[in-house]
């Protein structure tokens, strides 16, 4: 029998008992769905945040303080005190991986400028900063070395702060009161939207460290080094020089831990997509849970139709059916709903997937490959579920079949 | 998805069927049924046989055995010089789709399927194209006297309409032998005749039927009868004078105007 005949035959049966075909339909439609929908949105938290990630620089470290191993009594990273302005500055000149560097530090509070306020963080950094995040100003200009070493009273506005606080007019050459110390805007960033994890980038706003440690944050070390490579192969050198150096100036002995942490963005990379990873698995495993459960619907109608079309089967191998014919088309059957299933399951899993990214404003992606790997799951689901029904119809004999009642 | 059809090298000298000592027992549980006990007949092309016998009389197995639904347990059973004893599942799935057709007392036709497409359902099993199968399928219903109703599902057919239908169904493959198994045992006497009319005319044509019947009646129409007794042939005569269906027919009082139509 030729494979259109059989397809034919199988569309007709299959028509016969519209409602339970559809029935039978829904269970891979809605596993297919489920699966797709699932890695869209896997897939898509992973694109951002590789996205993310780019965006930040690719041969930048960062070195905070505090130790890597978080067990057992060691306070969080970042609340030790160990990171001074001279540890930043031992870097700048001692590791010669090391092209851009800037001491940070960190404050927040309400800014005031006019009868507007705001509440932001204020970022404490070096001249470099902008240069190591690759990110330039839209108007204005970037505070100096002699801001940096008067500790001067000047700041930089991120997008966001520049529009809440100077809805109509340019910030440039204004005061804003930060925490009550007045502060004159120098310039503007330029915008530089959503992070990974969706916090605003823009609302922040950037000024000397050695200002914001004086007459901000009061405190006197620094929260964090930033610092940028050579180049993108210079990364773990510069690591290890910063490691190395940072252990001698601490006077750590050899089998003592660091008191301090270096990350780059290639291990931050590695850890936000290890970690979408496994949330694209666990969403993709749990969504199939369904999608076996569509295909045991399956076996459990085509065990059913087996049964009740015994005597079809009895007259088709009468009049010259072999049993791999039977067995064709019944597997076909399985085949066609499973398709059939695949098809719909998959325009409803791209349609919901936009749909959630519309609503919930999540990012997803569809790829070839999720398509890919749905399409293939529910043949493999058809053939697997409709082997068994499919053999055991096959297998009658034809007296018995053709005598069923 | 061809079929593989066995080959014959004997001379068949007309001879269609030739079966010697064949005999069947069947197991249930731990008793042995003998159903069939030592048969041996042969049968030639052209011949219209009547199987007749008492229910238990193992007519139906012998049936069942003659359309390769079912393998002898003892002695050979020769279809064309094909020794059939000797086939595989798929070869004699083979044979059954090319040299045999069936016609059921209780029609058989696939419901939901119109009349066309039942008759070419045995077409589909070989390799025929869509196109001859069509055509093949259409001059099997004409051949049966119902070409105005290709169309029909069966159950928008009558009983005998039904029955014409799985007739054509078993020829349009040019098989050597139509088995019938009880073909009017559903069907009214006037219908019968009808259908045995048909089965006449296609023997005229040269096809070999063998029809399974308990009705004395209806066997009155072929041209031999084997009577079965207890699994053994207990008569074997030639019945010299057959009644004519189309004759018979004219005698019989109208019942239904509709099965007139039909006619």
């Amino acid at each position: 029998m030729k494979i259109l005949n059989i397809l034919l035959s199988a569309f007709r049966a299959l028509q016969r008992n519209k409602m339970r075909s559809f029935l039978t339909m829904l269970g891979i439609i809605i596993g297919v769905g489920a699966v797709i929908a699932m890695l869209a949105i896997g897939q898509g938290a992973e694109y951002s945040v590789k996205e993310q990630i780019a965006a930040l620089g690719t041969n930048v470290l960062m070195v905070f303080p505090g130790a890597q191993q978080q067990a057992g009594v060691r306070t969080a990273a970042g609340s030790a005190t160990t990171l001074t302005e001279d540890d930043a500055l031992a870097i700048g000149r001692e590791c010669p991986a090391v092209q851009y560097l800037s001491p940070g530090s960190a404050a927040g509070g309400q800014v005031i400028a006019g009868n507007l306020n705001w509440s932001t963080s204020i970022q404490g950094v070096g001249t470099d900063y902008l240069e190591i995040r690759q990110w330039p100003i839209e108007y204005g200009d970037f505070f100096t070395d002699q801001d940096v070493k008067a500790a001067a009273k000047v700041c930089i506005l991120g997008r966001t702060v520049a529009d809440n606080l100077f809805p109509e007019s340019s910030p440039v050459d204004q005061t804003v009161r930060i925490r009550s110390v007045p502060f004159k805007v120098v310039g503007v960033l330029t915008k530089k939207g959503q992070n990974a994890m969706g916090q605003d980038q823009d609302d922040v706003i950037l000024a000397p460290y050695t200002t914001v440690i004086r007459r901000l944050s009061h405190w006197p070390n620094l929260r964090f080094i930033l610092v940028s490579a050579t180049s993108l192969n210079d990364i773990s050198v510069a690591q290890t020089q910063i490691s190395e150096l940072l252990r001698m100036r601490h006077k750590i002995q050899p089998y003592d831990p660091d008191d301090f942490t270096i990350r780059n963005q290639t291990d931050l990379a590695a850890t936000a997509t290890a970690t979408t990873d496994v949330l694209t698995i666990l969403l993709a495993s749990i969504a199939s849970v369904s999608l076996l459960v569509g295909g045991i619907g399956i076996m459990n109608i085509m065990l059913v139709s087996v049964t009740e079309r015994t005597r079809e089967i009895g007259i088709r191998m009468s009049i010259g059916a072999r049993s791999r014919d039977i067995l064709t088309q019944f597997l076909i059957e399985a085949l066609v709903l499973s398709l059939l299933g695949g098809i719909v399951g998959i325009i409803i899993g791209v349609a919901g997937s936009s749909i959630i990214s519309s609503i919930a404003k999540w990012p997803t992606i569809v790829t070839a490959f999720s398509i890919i790997l749905s399409f293939g799951f529910s043949i493999a689901i058809g053939i697997f579920f409709g082997f068994y029904p499919a053999r055991k119809a096959a297998m009658l004999n034809p007296i018995d079949a053709l005598r069923y009642e | 998805m061809t079929s593989k059809l066995p080959t014959s090298s004997v001379n068949l000298n007309g001879t269609l069927i030739q079966i010697e000592h064949l005999t069947k027992v069947y197991q249930l549980g731990e008793v042995d049924v003998h159903a069939l006990r030592g048969i041996s007949v042969n049968v030639s092309k052209g011949e219209f046989v009547a199987i007749m016998g008492a229910s238990g009389s193992g007519k139906s197995t012998f049936m069942n055995i003659l359309g390769c639904l079912d393998k002898p347990t003892k002695g050979s059973y020769v279809l064309e010089g094909i020794d059939v004893g000797k086939l595989s599942r798929d070869e004699l799935a083979a044979i059954r789709n090319k040299k045999i057709g069936f016609v059921f007392q209780g029609f058989n036709l696939l419901s939901r399927t119109s009349a066309l497409e039942n008759v070419e359902l045995p077409l589909l099993y070989g390799a025929t194209s869509n196109k001859t199968r069509k055509q093949k399928a259409t001059e099997a219903l004409e051949r049966v006297g119902l070409g105005d109703r290709i169309h029909h599902y069966p159950n928008q057919l009558s009983g005998g309409q039904q029955q014409r239908v799985a007739i054509a169904r078993s020829l349009v493959n040019d098989p050597s032998i139509i088995l019938a198994d009880e073909p009017t045992g559903n069907l009214d006497s006037r219908t019968s005749v009808e259908v045995m009319g048909i089965f006449q005319e296609l023997n005229n044509h040269g096809i070999t039927v063998i029809l399974v019947t308990h009705e004395p009646d209806i066997a009155t129409f072929a041209k031999r009868h084997i009577i079965f007794r207890d699994g053994k042939i207990k008569t074997d005569k030639i019945n010299s004078s057959p009644n004519i269906a189309s004759e018979v027919i004219k005698e019989m009082p109208m019942i239904d105007d509709e099965e007139e139509e039909a006619a």
